[in-house]
């Protein structure tokens, strides 16, 4: 069946200008509501030569460079259905439109939970997949591609392939699921997947950490690596105005257990700076705003990943750097070495003929040459397509960028799935 | 290429030394752990680096000979079984630990360095390397990479892939690539081939240095070995410590035949005539371990546990995990051969899988000593039998079979840490349809066109690369009428 049949049978209707990326419109939008569907669009879309793109809630719709092409655009919201809960074996298979706040409410009266926190409130599974979010508490639970134990996926041609399983501890054939792990759409669509779950935890504590700058917080930072602690997780947060910032660190776990480790931690910290631990009231303040992205409003933000001893380090050339293009607020996961940044100006406040321009693009690549001696790398996670042009929203793809692009010449040969906007032009 | 003139060039690489030719030395190496099946490689080649193992293999690449890597030849699943005509690439010499990396726990090691190593390596600093293979003493670390290895703690801390951040790699064609960045930085932009790469079972290009995650030991320990009744009681007992939330750091379980073999190999003192254990460790942070350990104490009691030991010291944790550990050889002492097996079901399924299993045993005459990772459902039924006995042999292969069929029933997996490899490519496809197979070999046909890394495992019949799934069409290669399609 060609596009015009599904058009008729309300598989795919015309965009009418919803959803540009980064300022391509798709022609049509198809909303399926299984993944039988999901393989008859895509089947569709091959046979025309449509180029597809895939959206979850739309939050990463902004990741990765300009499309170079964009036909069509499948939402996958219509795919919200948990499939099976097996608590007894900590384990969730949902397909890939349900909102992940939705699975956390639906998990909790078991006293479980999917240890995934991106900031993104609206964040589908597929989506939370395909662009590899995380949040704070991956320095306990890891990332994706720790929990991701099963994945459907719906490739170019329409074919529906499954790889992994509802079983924790399977080492049956590849592990296709963390090649999709982050493959932003390039691959195929992602309809289901299968998560391994934890427990939710019964109490948190948190101890907090006035830092005066760079070295207090890479210092900080060290002491508790080098400790027997185990937090959740080890947030910096330094807002536009810029020094001092402010240490989060959560531990989570039952109350005698917690209690001791935040008791513990603030008498660490304290030999580093002011700590305090939090009371009851302020510990549901500070982990409600956990890990929130600071650049909503920002007119591009960056994404800073180096080895996590290198923190003082990578904020000293970072938010060093920052007068140069007009520096926002930080975010950091401190102990896993990913921080994120929000330049200072405010949407729209970058027309690419101003004098700015030139000078906030020269910025971010000079600050990624300074990540990379580092052994680090920076994202342009969000900014105008004029500006993804000029700086590269990924960086250098690596040595393996050849073996990358024979992947994607294998799962999609005539190159139509989010052409362009993956690393090294994938 | 003829076999001599691929002889020369090798030795230009490693070495005389480092290329065997012979074939009552080839023979050393005609099989891995299994050794149901056998087969004698053309040549073996021992690189002592990484420049020399690129060497090897562009060697073999230019002469169109298959090649299979092997680590210390400890794998359970035949994945390391030569193949007549190709080369074996034995990585054992490549055994340094390049760099350690306290402040980011990290260590670079060379693939043919034994997995313990890593920890004794580093322990002196209070870090150690988590994925615990029971066979940890003398498997390699390139070699838990091929298999994804996982082992006792794996409940809690994950397997071979969530504790490896990078790896240098030789494709099959010779290119050299870095996969997951230098290991440091974490979410490197671009494919995840890195999890590709782990657990391919050696199809994808043999590792030449590998960047693990080290962990900072924990603040406490503890280890307690409780007997019951029955695998059934044993089972409740599971159920009720995972259902309070508690994430132990292992759950092992042994059945009355497991113990039987364990305790005449190293004398644990299991409590007589019970008829299952488990070994259950909680570590973490003092207090948390304290409190949840009494919990832990209290669901075995109420699942009826008739006795609990509870580790008084490190001397007596070792000895409960050495019964957990050596029970696959100890199992040699009650009988003469036994069938591994390496089953993953939904930790739910499992007294109703344990019963099924039992009874399939009872219908053909034979004993099956059961021992697993009782934590994710991770099975290791033992199926004795002895070969000397006409028939056995098949009735126990059959048996070992039709438990992997009942995993599958249960929604599970074929494997759950062994592998695929040779021994059970022909069972992959009753997991995973056609078309899942078709995408898998997509990235197959990405790394290894030409299908000579590791050829003949984990897959039945892989498609030519060339070919697309769907409508067949002719591949370029058999168009110019170079090869035939079987």
């Amino acid at each position: 069946m060609g596009v015009q049949d599904l058009e008729r049978d309300g598989l795919i209707r015309p965009a009418e200008g919803a959803y540009p990326v980064d300022g391509v419109e798709p022609r049509f939008l198809a909303r399926p509501r299984s993944v039988d569907e999901a393989s008859q669009v895509l089947r569709a879309a091959a046979a025309e030569g449509l180029a597809v793109g895939f959206m979850g809630s739309g939050s990463k719709l902004g990741l990765g460079n300009p499309p170079e092409r964009l036909d069509l655009l499948v939402e996958t919201g219509a795919l919200d259905q948990v499939l099976e809960h097996a608590a007894g074996d900590l384990v969730v298979r949902a397909q890939a439109g349900v909102r992940l706040a939705d699975l956390q409410a639906a998990l909790a009266p078991a006293g479980q939970q999917l240890a995934l926190d991106p900031p993104e409130p609206r964040a589908t599974l597929g989506g939370v997949v395909a662009a590899n979010a995380s949040g704070p508490r991956r320095l306990r639970y890891g990332t994706v591609r720790d929990l991701l134990i099963g994945i459907t996926v719906v490739l170019a041609d329409g074919t529906v392939a499954r790889a992994g399983g509802k079983v924790v501890k399977n080492v049956a054939g590849y592990d296709l699921a963390k090649l999709f792990c982050g493959s932003l759409g390039t691959l195929g669509m992602v309809a289901e997947v299968i998560f391994r779950l934890h427990p939710a935890p019964a109490a948190a504590s948190v101890v907090t950490l006035g830092v005066e700058g760079p070295g207090q917080a890479g210092q900080a930072v060290l002491a508790l690596q080098r400790s027997t602690l185990e937090p959740s997780a080890v947030e910096l947060t330094v807002d536009e105005w810029g020094w001092p910032g402010r240490l989060t660190v959560v531990f989570e776990g039952i109350q005698p257990g917690v209690e001791a480790q935040a008791a513990a931690a603030a008498e660490l910290l304290g030999r580093v700076g002011e700590a305090a631990t939090a009371g009851p009231g302020q510990t549901e303040a500070a982990l409600s705003q956990l890990g929130a992205l600071p650049f909503e409003k920002a007119e591009y933000a960056l994404k800073a990943t180096f080895p996590p001893a290198q923190l003082a380090g990578a904020l000293a050339d970072l938010l060093g750097g920052r007068q140069g293009w007009g520096g926002g607020p930080v975010s950091a996961h401190a102990a896993t070495g990913v921080l994120w940044m929000a330049s200072g100006l405010r949407e729209g406040d970058l027309p690419p003929d101003s004098p700015t321009f030139p000078r906030a693009a020269r910025s971010i690549r000079e600050a990624r040459e300074r990540l990379a001696a580092r052994g680090g790398r920076l994202v342009l996670v969000k900014g105008s397509p004029e500006l993804k042009r000029a700086v590269d929203v990924w960086g250098p793809p690596g040595d393996a960028a050849g073996l990358m692009r024979r992947v994607k010449e294998r799962f999609d040969p005539d190159r139509r799935l989010s052409p362009g906007r993956f690393v090294g032009g994938i | 290429m003829d076999r001599q003139a691929l002889i020369r060039r090798l030795e230009e690489i490693v070495g005389p030394q480092g290329v065997i030719s012979e074939r009552n030395q080839l023979r050393t190496y005609e099989c891995d752990g299994l050794a149901n099946f056998r087969v004698i490689p053309s040549l073996v080649v021992l690189p002592e680096t990484a420049d020399q193992v690129q060497g090897t293999v562009k060697a073999c690449h230019d002469a169109g000979v298959p090649f299979v890597a092997r680590g210390s030849g400890t794998g359970l699943s035949g994945g390391a079984l030569p193949v007549s005509d190709g080369v074996l690439i034995v990585l054992a010499r490549m055994r340094r630990v390049l760099d350690v990396d306290l402040e980011n726990r990290r260590a670079v090691v060379e693939p043919g360095v034994l997995n313990l190593q890593v920890t004794k390596e580093v322990a002196p600093e209070g870090l150690y390397y988590a994925p615990d293979p029971s066979s940890q003493q003398v498997c390699s670390i390139g070699g838990n990479v091929a298999e994804n290895s996982g082992g006792a703690h794996c409940l809690k801390y994950g397997f071979t892939t969530n504790h490896v951040t990078a790896l240098e790699v030789v494709l099959p064609d010779g290119e050299l690539v870095h996969l997951g960045g230098d290991g440091r930085s974490p979410d490197p932009p671009g494919y995840d081939l890195l999890g590709a790469f782990v657990g391919s079972e050696g199809t994808l290009g043999i590792t030449t240095t590998v960047t693990l995650r080290l962990l900072r030991k924990p603040e406490a320990v503890r280890t307690l070995l409780a007997a019951f009744e029955s695998t059934d009681h044993a089972g409740d007992a599971v159920s009720r410590i995972i259902g309070a939330g508690i994430v132990p750091a292992a759950i092992e379980m042994m059945d009355a035949l497991a113990m039987e073999a364990a305790e005449a190999a190293v004398h644990v003192h299991y409590p007589e005539g019970a008829g299952a254990c488990l070994v259950v460790e909680l570590d973490g942070p003092a207090a948390e371990v304290a409190h949840q350990f009494e919990e832990v104490e209290r669901h075995c009691q109420e699942a009826g546990s008739t006795t609990i030991q509870i580790a008084e010291d490190d001397d007596q944790r070792a000895l409960f995990w050495k019964g957990r550990k050596s029970a696959f050889a100890a199992v040699g002492r009650i009988s003469p051969d036994y069938y591994v097996q390496d089953g993953v079901i939904p930790r739910t399924a499992l007294p109703e899988v344990l019963r099924k299993i039992n009874q399939m045993a009872d219908e053909r005459g034979l004993r099956v000593a059961n021992v697993f990772h009782a934590g994710d459902g991770n099975l290791h039924p033992l199926v004795l039998y002895d070969g000397s006995v006409e028939g056995q042999e098949e009735r126990a292969e059959e048996l070992a079979a039709e438990i992997l069929f009942t995993c599958l029933e249960h929604g599970g997996s074929i494997t759950g840490e062994h592998g695929v490899g040779f021994d059970k490519k022909q069972y992959l496809p009753r997991q995973f349809s056609a078309e899942d197979l078709d995408t898998m070999q997509l990235v197959r046909c990405a790394f290894d066109p030409d299908g000579r890394s590791n050829p003949g495992k984990v897959f039945p019949t892989p498609r030519l690369c060339g070919e697309r799934p769907g409508p067949r069409r002719v591949h370029p290669v058999e168009q110019a009428g170079l090869a035939e399609v079987f």
